[in-house]
């Protein structure tokens, strides 16, 4: 067929007229709303083929489909065009020029007579793309310079519109781009101010993606706005519900998920939560919202609920069954309760700690990134440690029989303790190519009531040394 | 006569203890401290897991003591592989020291507070889960209301709750099982030798329900407790003198 000029027909108004020509058939003449006997009667060899209604945007669904392996925002216009959100795409074919020619070479072997256009914004491209002669790449914020010499038709104006224009002579974009907005808005309406806005990039321009770029997404649009928590609660359990199930029958479970709340005076309002395990538990999932509904201010209403799960991760039903019930840190409980006093408390707020290779105390633990991570080294016991730590030395003042001694009366905080027994010192030098400072010889005491307590000089001993208590011991 | 009106008195009681929501561990469950003759003091001779126990904390070195005593008993309990929250407004309990205790400081999830009622409400929640070995709390007042919750959460789940209260400003009752009050005591030295000896403290416990109070001079040594006779205690004191 490549080579062969051919049409479609549809009947009209008990007229058989042609509604798409291809362009040797349009070589010859030949132009859609033309008849069809007219075009016979034109050329030779021309094949005719009948118009089946809804073909058109099947093929396009089709082919927006097919396009998502260059963006994943793809979205039909008909009735000839697709629209791409390319922010981040290109520079994986080697910038703009190589990511176009790409698609139209593809598209042209495939037997489609293509032409792409690339521009800030939708009302741009659109534009160049069905009238540009010069290039098809539209540089930043040169919007206005791409459509001056481009016909009125490629604003997609409305037909009347159109007519208008022509008849008052406006036949290029430049011939009325200047004149003011309130003339403009009195002569050809509002349509024509926000074509040429949305083109300029004034104006947003949204699109509803062919395929939502998160995957696991539920949408509840209210029939009335709603503002009570009984009302917020029972769309979070039917979203929950509906996400649950399909999470469930592909093994997955939601690690993080947001609800995004739309407000009928156009914000948003959202609420997050987390879980340290991937969860499909309906139950579980609602408490954690649940925590979060006082949260969220329904002010006039909302009326759209999105239930979003940006981040999910497979989980083995088995293996969950096995935990159940086994205490330890695999436990299904213990990560729901965790999963709650974090969204309660913050998740900051929770702390597990694993050894770390420094001997420096402040550094000897690190903090664990998930619960079940375990330990790389050992802990090591071979010194005595306080069970608490402060978290800054408080400096003491100490008196010691001997240089290098351990000290025989300290003072903190206004009281005096007699020290009956010592152990040490422990020399723990720093870490010179972490901080610089002086190193700590450490001293575990016990004064005459059988309290302990960690102290530490600071540096050597010299005229003036620096004490500190650094911990308790039990 | 009289030997059959006590051992109604005796199974009465019994029945009392169990409708209180006071579910002793079955013999096979027992967990075995070695505490000795402390177990002696509570109902059946069997030291209370399940519920929750209060320690009464007049300063930071007291505060530590009582941690070394608690984290000798959550060795016992976090045998079998179990995870432990360890809730407190402090936040200085250094993991790496619970290692010398018997624990393993990873199996510790420690949550960071500022306020009491934040505490209470962790604790409570937690108490309520019963994929947990034992819930510690540091907090500084607790009523009778309060404590009557955190009973009722773990008279559910049989978890092991203690609290360390800390500088309380007054000592109103509990519906805790027990109430303890840990102090250092000088230390022995070992083997004669100079220096620090094992940590020994004075375990009091000033308040038991069904059981009896009592006194007891206890020692950690070698990851164990170890009762301190009070004849020994004296016999010591004289060596000193």
């Amino acid at each position: 067929m490549k080579d062969v000029a051919f049409v479609f027909v549809a009947p009209l108004r008990n007229r058989v007229v042609i509604t798409a020509a291809n362009p040797i058939a349009e070589t010859q003449g030949i132009y859609s709303g033309m008849a069809a006997a007219d075009a016979k009667a034109i050329t030779t060899h021309l094949q005719v083929l009948d118009h089946i209604e809804g073909k058109e945007a099947k093929l396009l669904q089709q082919l927006g489909l097919w396009c998502i392996r260059y963006s994943p925002i793809v979205t039909v216009n008909l009735p000839n065009s697709l629209i791409l959100d390319i922010s981040g795409c290109t520079h994986l074919w080697g910038g703009e020029r190589a990511y176009l020619k790409e698609i139209v070479n593809k598209l042209r072997t495939s037997g489609y007579n293509a032409r792409a256009a690339i521009a800030d914004t939708i009302g741009t491209a659109w534009a160049v793309a069905h009238y540009g002669k010069v290039t098809p790449i539209v540089e930043n914020g040169m919007q206005a310079q791409a459509l001056l010499n481009l016909p009125a038709k490629a604003l997609r104006l409305e037909v009347p519109v159109l007519n208008k224009l022509q008849k008052l002579g406006f036949t290029t974009v430049k011939s009325f781009i200047q004149i003011p907005r309130s003339v403009l808005r009195r002569r050809f309406g509002e349509g024509l101010l926000l074509r040429l806005a949305q083109a300029l990039g004034i104006e947003d321009e949204p699109i509803t993606p062919l395929v939502l770029p998160v995957p696991y997404t539920e949408r509840l649009p209210c029939l009335e706005p709603v503002r009570t928590d009984k009302a917020i609660e029972i769309a979070i359990q039917k979203l929950l519900e509906s996400i649950c199930t399909r999470l469930q029958s592909e093994g997955k479970g939601i690690r993080k998920a947001t609800l995004k709340c739309y407000r009928i005076d156009g914000r948003i309002v959202q609420a997050s939560i987390s879980t340290n395990k991937g969860s499909h538990s309906v139950s579980h999932l609602f408490k954690l919202f649940g925590l979060q509904i006082s949260k969220i201010e329904p002010a006039l209403g909302i009326e759209l609920f999105l239930l979003e799960a940006p981040k999910v991760e497979d989980i083995d039903p088995v293996q969950e069954k096995l935990w159940v019930g086994k205490p330890g840190l695999h436990d299904t409980v213990l990560a729901e309760l965790l999963d709650k006093l974090a969204g309660k408390i913050g998740a900051n707020a929770i702390h597990r700690y694993l050894p770390a290779e420094h001997y420096w105390p402040e550094r000897s633990v690190k903090q664990a990134a998930s619960l079940t991570e375990i330990p790389a080294t050992k802990w090591r016991v071979g010194r005595p440690r306080p069970l608490r730590l402060l978290h800054r030395p408080e400096p003491v003042e100490v008196m010691a029989l001997l240089p290098d001694y351990p000290p025989k009366v300290f003072t903190y905080k206004g009281k005096r303790h007699i020290i009956e027994k010592a152990d040490g010192p422990e020399r723990i030098e720093r870490e010179w190519w972490l901080d610089k400072g002086m190193h700590r010889d450490y001293y575990m005491v016990e004064d005459s009531d059988g309290q302990r307590y960690w102290l530490f000089r600071s540096g050597h001993y010299d005229k003036s040394p620096e004490w500190y208590l650094h911990g308790f011991f039990a | 006569m009289a030997n059959a009106k006590r051992e109604l008195i005796n199974r009465l009681q019994k029945d009392i203890l169990q409708w209180e929501g006071y579910r002793p561990p079955t013999a096979a469950k027992k967990e075995m401290f070695g505490l000795g003759a402390i177990e002696a003091a509570f109902p059946n001779n069997i030291f209370p897991t399940g519920t929750v126990h209060e320690l009464v904390c007049d300063n930071t070195e007291q505060a530590t003591a009582s941690t070394g005593f608690v984290s000798g008993l959550l060795a016992v309990l976090m045998q079998n592989g179990g995870a432990c929250l360890w809730i407190s407004l402090s936040g200085n309990v250094f993991p790496i020291a619970l290692k010398a205790f018997g624990i393993e400081p990873d199996r510790m999830i420690f949550v960071h507070l500022r306020k009491d009622k934040d505490v209470l409400w962790v604790m409570e929640e937690a108490l309520k889960c019963a994929g947990l070995s034992a819930v510690i709390c540091e907090l500084s007042e607790v009523d009778f209301k309060q404590s009557r919750r955190l009973q009722l959460a773990v008279e559910q789940s049989r978890v092991t709750g203690f609290i360390l209260r800390n500088r309380s400003k007054k000592m109103s009752s509990t519906a805790c099982a027990a109430r303890w009050q840990i102090k250092s005591l000088p230390s022995e030295p070992i083997d004669g030798l100079p220096g620090v000896g094992f940590p020994r403290w004075n375990v009091e416990l000033l308040r038991v329900r069904n059981g009896q109070p009592g006194n007891w001079t206890v020692e950690w040594c070698g990851g164990n407790f170890r009762l301190v006779e009070r004849q020994v205690l004296a016999q010591e004191l004289q060596n000193v003198g």
